[in-house]
């Protein structure tokens, strides 16, 4: 007989070599996988990059439980409140009333909505102020709500006391309290997101803040532009420009250093949306350049780089979810992390 | 969150560690853990699903599965399964392979017999630096006096941070409680001397539980006995403590890459990397002042 059977007296006719237990490795399918190391001193072509190995094609991480309209809306609102606040600071500084106004009511619209989002996407919202029941710097969250309620009282008092005239004092205090917290606000969910075990997210970490940042800034120059005379508008364009290229080149950066883990930002719905955002900040940040003359031009080119902004935060959502449920961005890293660890440990062995 | 990687549960007492070694390599995929945990937890039904990959029906860890039995399919020319390995004193038994046709009927000749089974059951780690407990905004998630990492279900309020912090896909939010629930090391039983449902109702002692420190020298032990015994693949999983979690509480024997059973082969604690985090978005945060500032720079036209 040249093939093995199964009969009722167990396996017949195996073949001499195959009666290896199980587990043994020398018959292993790990060991073919494992062959780049024996490849690589062997001179023979390495395995391709991507291949990899999975229980089934299932994701090893659970998906991210957050409804994308409330935390990606979240990050694009904390963004706008925090970096409008500094435009409004500087505006009210040097006498640009008309564009303080707006962009303080901007502030406290945007920064009670993000509040609103983030209530709302809890499991137990009753319970949101448990956030603050201890300090943890280990935890982004808790630190936002911190810096949530030391920001949020300032930009409301920015835009009340704004409205009504009252307290001028205390007002230009919160102004520009509100103004220098603010980037922080803008900057610190950048943190937030990243410090998960999303690929896409967390190995995205030294480009994220600025990426957040730039959108940010594009986002309330867009606002400014929107709603200020072009008179007193000028550093909302600025503000406009310097955010979307800084936008620009932290995310073509990021793109370009995270490798095949950048694939969620390039494919499916989250690559739709980040092409999205690219062109509205462009177009946008070309509007600012050319806006100073007229007012509609500056108001479409201001709705463009809002709409651009937010299309950066889902995009960037999107992508943390198509990382997550694919198992190559969490396998085919952690290998090369680990022949790169194996390596040197080879190394040293040597010398 | 430090706590004593060699010895200690909770700091400044003698309580020693608990954990779990889980030696997949005498399971049988009878799903016993599964059942006792639910059971002993109350755990809701989750679906009778049946996710026609194999004889897994409960695909991963989640809010309502705290035990997950993989089962691995392999067909590879291995030889036949043999029980038993690597325990000499015992008589190796054939559990035979259950199926719904005489084995190998659908099979061409030459694949018959050549076909082997993982087995594993997975759990929380109870990491060392364990990244659900470190992103908790609200404390909800603690470190017990046995080293292990437990939801306080009164304090947490289902902000969902935990779900993708864990890098094992551990910890999930139960959709119609609103909060997140996961293994807590039987944490009511341990308070009564009592050991974890799952290690209890286990046949085979797949899942042992003890003082982590006992557990990691029988699992060496057991390593070097299945080396002896033919089976090179066997390798521990979760057990050192200078990996990227700082070890796991709860650790395993794997016969395969950690990956085959839905393990992630180098996991790191994200937190390892908040303090550079942490940099970047002040620089940023400074950057955007430094910028918004500069446009207010120069000449004004009007
Ligand atoms: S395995 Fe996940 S859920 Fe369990 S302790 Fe570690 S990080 Fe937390
Ligand atoms: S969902 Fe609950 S346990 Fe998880 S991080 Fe939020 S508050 Fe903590």
């Amino acid at each position: 007989m040249s093939t093995s059977d199964v009969t009722p007296q167990g396996v017949q006719g195996e073949r001499p070599g195959r009666e290896a237990v199980t587990g043994s490795a020398a018959v292993l399918d790990g060991d073919r996988h494992r062959a780049p190391e024996h490849a690589r001193s062997s001179g023979t072509q390495e395995v391709s990059e991507t291949e990899f190995r999975s229980y089934y094609g299932q994701p090893i991480l659970n998906q991210i439980v957050w409804e994308g309209r409330d935390i990606a809306g979240y990050l694009f609102l904390g963004g706008l409140a925090g970096a409008s606040s500094g435009l409004a600071a500087g505006a009210e500084l040097t006498g640009r009333p008309d564009l303080a106004r707006p962009l303080k009511y901007t502030a406290l619209g945007a920064v009670s909505g993000s509040l609103v989002a983030l209530v709302h996407d809890l499991g137990r919202p009753a319970r949101f102020l448990n956030m603050l029941r201890v300090f943890r710097p280990t935890s982004p969250m808790n630190m936002g709500s911190w810096l949530l309620a030391g920001y949020g009282p300032m930009a409301g008092a920015a835009a009340v006391t704004g409205a009504t005239g009252l307290f001028p004092r205390i007002g230009r205090a919160a102004t520009v309290g509100a103004g220098v917290v603010g980037p922080a606000v803008a900057a610190y969910t950048a943190p937030l997101i990243c410090d998960t075990a999303v690929p896409a997210w967390h190995e995205g970490y030294r480009e994220m803040p600025f990426v957040f940042v730039g959108s940010a800034a594009a986002a309330s120059g867009g606002m400014g532009m929107l709603t200020a005379p072009l008179g007193q508008a000028a550093p909302a364009r600025r503000a406009a420009v310097f955010g979307s290229a800084l936008e620009t080149a932290a995310v073509a950066r990021m793109e370009r250093r995270l490798g095949m883990v950048a694939e969620p930002y390039q494919s499916g719905r989250g690559g739709a949306l980040m092409r999205t955002a690219k062109a509205l900040t462009l177009a946008g940040a070309a509007g600012a350049l050319l806006s100073g003359r007229s007012r509609v031009l500056s108001a479409a080119s201001g709705a463009a780089l809002l709409a651009g902004s937010a299309c950066t935060r889902f995009g960037i959502f999107k992508a943390g979810v198509q990382s997550a449920a694919d198992p190559k961005y969490t396998v085919v890293p952690q290998r090369q992390r680990l022949r790169e660890k194996n390596g040197e440990q080879e190394e040293e062995g040597a010398n | 969150m430090a706590i004593d990687e060699e010895a200690g549960g909770q700091p400044g007492t003698d309580q020693p560690r608990m954990g779990f070694f889980t030696d997949t390599s005498v399971c049988i995929g009878c799903k016993a853990c599964e059942v006792a945990c639910k059971e002993w937890n109350m755990i809701p039904e989750d679906g009778l699903d049946f996710t026609a990959m194999s004889f897994d029906n409960s695909g991963g860890l989640g809010a309502d599965t705290w035990r997950h039995v993989a089962f691995v399919e392999q067909r590879e020319p291995l030889g036949y399964q043999e029980t038993g390995v690597g325990r000499p004193e015992g008589e190796p038994v054939d559990l035979g392979m259950p199926s719904f046709e005489r084995p190998g009927d659908s099979t061409g000749a030459d694949e018959r017999g050549e076909f082997r089974w993982l087995m594993s059951s997975d759990v929380c780690k109870h990491c060392t630096s364990a990244a659900c407990l470190d992103v908790c905004p609200t404390g909800a998630l603690f470190r017990t006096e046995y080293g292990t990492v437990v939801v306080q279900e009164d304090i947490c309020n289902g902000c969902g941070y935990c779900v993708p912090a864990c890098p094992y896909g551990v910890i999930d939010k139960r959709a119609d409680d609103g909060r997140v629930w996961k293994c807590t090391l039987c944490y009511d039983r341990l308070g009564d001397g009592l050991e974890p449902a799952c290690a209890k109702a286990c046949p085979t002692d797949s899942i042992q539980f003890g003082n982590l420190d006992e557990l990691r020298e029988r699992a060496n032990e057991r390593v070097r006995d299945l080396h002896d015994a033919g089976v090179s693949s066997a390798r521990l999983y979760g057990d050192d403590p200078q990996d990227g979690v700082g070890g796991a509480g709860a650790f395993f024997l794997l016969l395969d890459e950690p990956e085959v059973y839905g393990l992630p082969p180098d996991p790191v604690v994200t937190t390892r990397d908040l303090p550079s985090m942490w940099r970047y978005a002040g620089i940023a945060a400074a950057t955007l002042l430094a910028g918004v500032s500069a446009t207010f720079l120069g000449r004004r036209r009007r």
